[in-house]
């Protein structure tokens, strides 16, 4: 029967609201008060039966919850006979709840949809070899499934056998679907466009990339902050408080009315969801846009933020070396190239790979006599030439020639911070190759938006000379830039700033930069999925997506701005509900629940705008 | 020892975290410390003596203050 009823309760709240409406009106166009009087009290014994409930349920844990407020309340306007109060005030609280109950259902939808795309079946292999479908509970690391075209990959795992192309979206954040073939790895969520696949299961559940993402999100939505916390433990001993307020007024003044009044007012509860609301919407439009933000107190320091301390190999810069120029210094190019190609071939440095991916399709001679001069470059004999690939030294020491146009080339490439690839043929000079670690596109426009968001400085730690990082620095347009740094040097500069009283965040791909990461206050992996990344930073770029931190910032200060406002509409209306209550006379138990329950939509209405949040065009505006 | 995680129904009023965290607490062989009302994934997560209560007790406790269990796990 109580089940019943408590599952009724938003038909209660039409059901009473249409007795009161009919009850005005007979009260307008007949005048029958005895009609009038009867809907009322049908109402309200039927709008007071599920809160009663409820607050009976409360009182059997010991907690004076809202509902025991508003039980005593209407049950005093009852006794005192003012029906029509104890109607209204019911149908108000029951039909506030129903709209909170629609409106948070709407604020949580982001981080629902992404819980959603959690696999729930899979195909497992049985003892028979047939393939089963189970849920995806009873599936145990080392199991071998069948992921047919259109399905979700259950698990994390590798393909054994098949091939074909997976929407990897939910991951990374790519649209592009990846080719898998036998030995690549497939992650649980993701979707298989074409083809079928029989994988071998690595890690199932929670320990999944994406059962860690959706754990990590879960969290973050309800992570309380310390003023959070405060608030909670406040609010628990401020219904208490106001139901004594309420009887030593009613013993005072003898004055029923007003001491119900004091109840209903007392309900604090825009002040206990207006955080969390923030919050989940906030959260939920970075889940929406591959931006993982771990709860509220990241949110408050992030939107706080003064420098920004960045990672350049692989988070400003791809990460990978290419050629960016070619100069040659005489016609003989497809036999420079062929050469240069075939000793590079015998070379697994970084710079020789970037050399062989930029000439690309050529003849190959056999090379011998291979010489490697070690910090400077490879000497080898080439279908019966002496060819020399080096650094500037190398060609000293092999005493080739450099004229006067290979001299500036020479200059002005190492001013814009690219290491030398010099090609000598039998001592004489071929071809200079300026090879660089490329910034990313679209990385100038985001420092930009960064500095227009308020960050008000912009630095770069690298490990690379000062020279290179003094070229990449000049190009972003950075505040500063230091070289030669280890791993641990970068973690000090952090800790020197924080003990200035600097909010540092700190930019990286986290494969060495973890110190850092989880140094500074704010630690931004630019994770493409990785574990530790994921694990240790407060912010996770999916897909390493440098463009997405400017709408991080913007929608951490967004949200952070978005708290502020909830906090202060709910105590703005306790306020004010107070001080009328004090100091005039139209205030009573009605529209007490009426202001109550509209504050409490409110602050869930604001929150929600979150939802939509997108950068502002003004600070995208001439970038 | 083991850990529970209770998925419930979608909480909506601000008042109910309180109430369920007291029922929750007030079953005997639950560890008080390790209960925590989840309001937007509308979750509960505690620890609990399985030698001294049952999971299904705990549940029993969610529903009697007047809200649904739709799944839970024990790890």
């Amino acid at each position: 029967m109580q089940r019943f009823i408590l599952g009724s309760r938003n038909k209660i709240a039409f059901i009473s609201g249409a007795l009161i409406l009919a009850a005005f009106l007979s009260k307008w166009t007949v005048g029958n008060l005895a009609v009038f009087e009867g809907l009322l009290i049908i109402a309200s014994i039927l709008g007071t039966l599920p809160i009663a409930i409820q607050a009976y349920q409360a009182l059997q844990v010991r907690v004076v919850s809202i509902d025991v407020l508003v039980t005593i309340a209407v049950t005093g306007a009852f006794f005192i006979r003012n029906f029509e109060e104890s109607a209204i005030v019911t149908f108000l609280f029951l039909f506030g709840a129903y709209l909170e109950q629609r409106t948070l259902n709407k604020t949580r939808s982001a981080i629902k949809e992404l819980t959603e795309m959690a696999p729930e079946s899979a195909l497992k292999q049985m003892e028979d070899g047939e393939f089963v479908e189970v849920p995806v509970d009873e599936v145990d690391v080392g199991d071998v499934l069948l992921v047919k075209t259109g399905a979700k990959v259950p698990v994390d795992g590798t393909v054994l056998a098949g091939e074909g192309s997976v929407n990897e979206a939910s991951i990374t954040g790519e649209s592009i679907p990846a080719a898998k073939d036998p030995g690549s790895r497939v992650y649980a969520g993701t979707i298989l466009d074409n083809g079928t696949l029989q994988i071998v299961a690595d890690r199932v559940g929670e320990d999944t990339t994406f059962g860690r993402i959706i754990e990590l999100v879960e969290e973050a939505q309800d992570s309380k902050s310390e003023a959070e916390r405060f608030i909670d433990r406040f609010s628990r001993y401020y219904t208490p408080a106001v139901l004594v307020l309420g009887l030593l007024t009613w013993l005072f003044s003898r004055n029923i009315e007003l001491a119900i009044t004091i109840l209903v007012l007392g309900c604090p509860g825009a002040l206990v969801i207006g955080v969390p609301v923030s919050n989940v919407a906030g959260i939920g439009n970075g889940a929406r846009h591959g931006i993982l933000l771990k709860g509220s107190e990241v949110i408050s320091d992030f939107s706080r933020l003064d420098v920004m301390v960045f990672d350049k190999t692989g988070t400003l810069t791809i990460g990978k070396p290419v050629v960016t120029e070619t100069e040659y210094y005489d016609s003989s190019i497809d036999a420079t190239l062929s050469y240069l190609a075939s000793v590079e071939r015998e070379s697994d440095h970084p710079l020789a790979k970037a050399v062989l991916e930029a000439i690309g399709e050529t003849s190959y001679f056999p090379v011998s006599d291979t010489e490697v001069v070690k910090g400077a470059g490879i000497i080898a004999a080439v279908d019966g030439r002496r060819v020399a690939v080096g650094n500037q030294a190398l060609m000293e020491r092999e005493g080739v020639q450099l004229n006067e146009k290979a001299r500036a080339d020479i200059a002005r490439l190492e001013k814009n911070g690219s290491s030398l690839v010099l090609t000598a043929v039998d001592g004489e000079l071929k071809v200079i190759m300026g090879v660089r670690d490329k910034v990313r596109s679209g990385v100038k426009g985001d420092l930009q938006r960064l500095r227009r968001l308020g960050v008000k400085q912009l630095v770069m730690l690298s490990g690379d000379n000062q020279g290179t990082v003094d070229a990449v620095s000049r190009e972003l347009g950075l505040t500063e830039a230091h070289g030669n740094m280890l791993p641990e040097d970068k973690a000090a500069y952090i800790k020197r700033l924080i003990d200035e009283g600097r909010i540092v965040a700190f930019v990286g791909d986290g494969v060495n930069d973890s110190p850092s990461l989880a140094l500074a206050q704010i630690g931004i992996a630019m994770g493409g999925g990785t574990d530790v990344a994921i694990e240790t930073s407060d912010v996770v770029l999916m897909n390493s997506d440098f463009g997405r931190l400017p709408h991080a910032l913007g929608l951490a200060k967004a949200t952070a701005r978005n708290m502020k406002q909830n906090i202060a509409i709910a105590v703005g209306v306790v306020l004010v509900l107070l001080t009328s209550l004090i100091f005039s006379d139209w205030m009573n138990m009605s529209i007490g629940m009426l202001v109550h329950e509209g504050s409490i939509l409110a602050v869930i209405l604001n929150g929600m705008r979150l939802l939509r949040y997108r950068l502002p065009n003004r600070l995208t505006r001439g970038i | 020892m083991k850990s529970a995680t209770i998925q419930l129904e979608a909480l909506t009023c601000p008042s109910c975290l309180q109430k369920i965290e007291s029922a929750v607490k007030s079953v005997g062989g639950v560890v008080q410390d390790s209960v925590k009302v989840m309001f937007n994934a509308s979750k509960v997560k505690l620890n609990f003596d399985e030698a001294t209560v049952s999971i299904e007790d705990i549940e029993k406790a969610i529903a009697k203050v007047g809200y649904e269990v739709q799944k839970s796990s024990v790890k």
